[in-house]
């Protein structure tokens, strides 16, 4: 486990938020970097809380897995599930080119 | 003749009565939108046509002989996070900016199927991130006390609603507070049920282990007999629970009568004191002596693990919507932009466009916050041991419920700030779900319940009462007593002293 610094940088957030697929600005990038280090700062002491023996808890009450009888019910019609598409055509979600120029 | 400061149940009486039509009750509450919405703006969308089909499709059923439900015709609100069919669902967010879901969420379907006329959505913060929802990117909602303060949040605009007369009943949703927090703010009630107690399928999830949906009502039964409607097993939520509801009406109804003898009440050393506004203490400290006046046992609990539920919230929370929100991408539904200057962008670039376009600073603050939790090398310092501090909460909440029946503190820390006050200032914002949100990390249900106005600033603060997982029964028991034995003393409900809103003020 790397030392968990408590600040964090305007490259890093710049690099977050591109792993996050969101163009910040520069102003952004200014206005947000100095906000998340606060709040990392004072979320940083739970590393001293708990000790190695408590287990995490992901969700809040026991659950197992859920499965329902496999019989066919009704669902949206391609219409209905394509109503909210920025575009579609034939039938089908419409998008961007997904490869670089190169490619 | 309509009175809109009449309960749910006083309303749903009279409709059953034939003292009134759902029609003339839900064109009321559409008048009352009409005249006070533009100062409150609880309301994103307001349905009149959809409203007043559904109400006269209930008044036919009750000439008919057989109403839906015993809320059959009563109207009600619901926050713009429930996927409505036909009806534009934002999530106060730009990027579904009218998006018309081609589906109900479950609660909504349980709505219609009950009869309740739905008035429109409810404004919110941004995907439910925030406490005042000044995140909302159609502005904020006003509080009804004071419209130059915040009406709580995330659920602000549901909770404004129903303390505005501008609709008996609203449907909220929880992952912190956002039902709790805007009910003590607003001097009204909501309930976060068990987690798993409502379906959340058609819920546009914000943290899917902690969201729980619940009801905002002015009076403790109306809110049961909401929960009632809304709550039980869904096949569609794989998380929900697959058992009967307890009977909540039975245990709002026995809490009424203002008898607590046998009920064992712990206060909460670590929810209280130090950042707590001194009116916010008073009026608890009062609360508690009402509870032993009226026969409760009252014991001192301690929690230690809860001073960090914060920390661990706020690792959890991000880590959950970083994920939730990726689904946010332009290509299926909601908002698309191109990038500028580009004849042929790439998806990753329209992507990255519209994502900076249409989220709000608070949202993209908690994607990048959750996308560093989650990242190889932090996972482990952030997000796992954030889990970990989770199962202390829990078994906090366990030593505690060995001692008590319930457990109580403030709602919330302070009463309504000002509106712009902490916009700019996360931390101090995240500060108001202090109290709240422990509940959420373990999944208990708990109340909020109006308990008096802090001297200081004459404005509402609430109780909080909490209770084991699937013991909702005892929150509205333990709620309804001391909304009784308040009342009492007040002479009347205490939204009679919020001032009146002509609709003329600004």
């Amino acid at each position: 486990m790397p030392d968990t610094p408590a600040t964090i940088t305007r490259d890093e957030v710049a690099h977050l938020a591109n792993l996050a697929r969101i163009d910040l600005s520069d102003a952004e990038l200014d206005h947000l970097a100095p906000q998340l280090s606060v709040i990392l700062e004072s979320v940083a002491a739970i590393n001293e809380v708990a000790s190695a023996d408590v287990p995490p808890t992901s969700h809040p009450l026991p659950l197992t897995n859920v499965f329902r009888d496999d019989v066919v019910t009704p669902c949206l019609t391609a219409e209905e599930a394509l109503s909210g598409a920025p575009e579609s055509e034939q039938q089908r979600f419409s998008v961007p080119r997904i490869l670089g120029e190169e490619a | 003749m309509v009175d809109l400061r009449e309960t749910a149940a006083g309303m749903a009486a009279a409709l059953a009565e034939g003292r009134v039509t759902s029609v003339q009750l839900t064109e009321a509450h559409l008048d009352r939108i009409a005249a006070v919405d533009g100062d409150v703006h609880a309301f994103l969308h307001v349905d009149r046509d959809g409203a007043l089909a559904q109400a006269a499709a209930s008044d036919e059923r009750r000439a008919a002989g057989g109403a839906a439900s015993t809320l059959d015709g009563v109207p009600i609100a619901v926050k713009d996070v429930m996927a409505t069919r036909g009806l534009p669902t934002t999530c106060g967010s730009r990027i579904l900016e009218g998006w018309v879901p081609p589906y109900d969420a479950t609660v909504v379907e349980r709505l219609r199927a009950a009869g309740l006329p739905i008035l429109g959505k409810t404004n919110m913060d941004e995907f439910a991130m925030g406490s005042s929802t000044e995140h909302s990117a159609y502005g904020a909602t006003h509080n009804p006390w004071d419209l130059d303060r915040i009406p709580g949040g995330s659920g602000g605009g549901s909770a404004a609603a129903v303390a505005a007369f501008e609709a008996p009943l609203a449907i909220g949703t929880d992952t912190g507070g956002s039902i709790r927090q805007p009910g003590a703010v607003t001097g009204t009630v909501g309930v976060k049920p068990t987690y798993g107690g409502v379906s959340r399928y058609g819920l546009v999830a914000l943290a899917n282990s902690l969201d729980q949906a619940g009801p905002v009502t002015r009076t403790v039964l109306d809110a049961a007999l909401l929960h009632e409607i809304i709550g039980g097993h869904d096949p569609r939520d794989s998380t929900s629970i697959q058992q009967p509801v307890p009977s909540l009406v039975d245990a709002a109804r026995e809490g009424a009568t203002g008898d607590l003898r046998g009920v064992r009440i712990g206060v909460v050393r670590e929810l209280g004191g130090e950042g707590y506004q001194d009116g916010v203490l008073a009026r608890f400290r009062e609360s508690v002596d009402v509870m032993v006046a009226a026969g409760a046992e009252v014991v001192e609990v301690s929690c230690p693990s809860f001073v960090h539920a914060l920390a661990a919230y706020y690792l959890i929370l991000p880590a959950e919507a970083s994920s939730n929100l990726a689904k946010f991408d332009a290509m299926r539904y909601g908002l698309r932009v191109l990038p500028e200057g580009d004849p042929s962008p790439s998806a990753e670039e329209v992507m990255r466009a519209t994502r900076d376009a249409g989220f709000g600073d608070e949202v993209k603050r908690r994607i990048i916050l959750g996308t560093y939790a989650l990242s190889s090398g932090y996972y482990d310092a952030y997000y796992g041991q954030a889990q970990k501090v989770r199962t202390l909460i829990t078994r906090d909440f366990d030593a505690a419920f060995e001692h008590a029946d319930v457990l109580v503190s403030p709602t919330a820390p302070t009463t309504a700030f000002r509106l712009g006050e902490k916009l700019d200032d996360p931390l101090a914002m995240y500060l108001n779900d202090l109290a709240t949100i422990p509940a959420n990390l373990a999944g208990v249900p708990g109340i909020s319940v109006p308990n008096g106005l802090a001297g200081e600033d004459g404005l509402p603060s609430g109780l909080q009462v909490l209770a084991p997982a699937l013991a909702d029964d005892r929150v509205y028991r333990v709620g309804a007593a001391v909304e009784a034995l308040l009342e009492k003393e007040w002479g009347g409900p205490l939204l009679d002293k919020a001032p009146s809103l002509e609709g003329a003020s600004r």
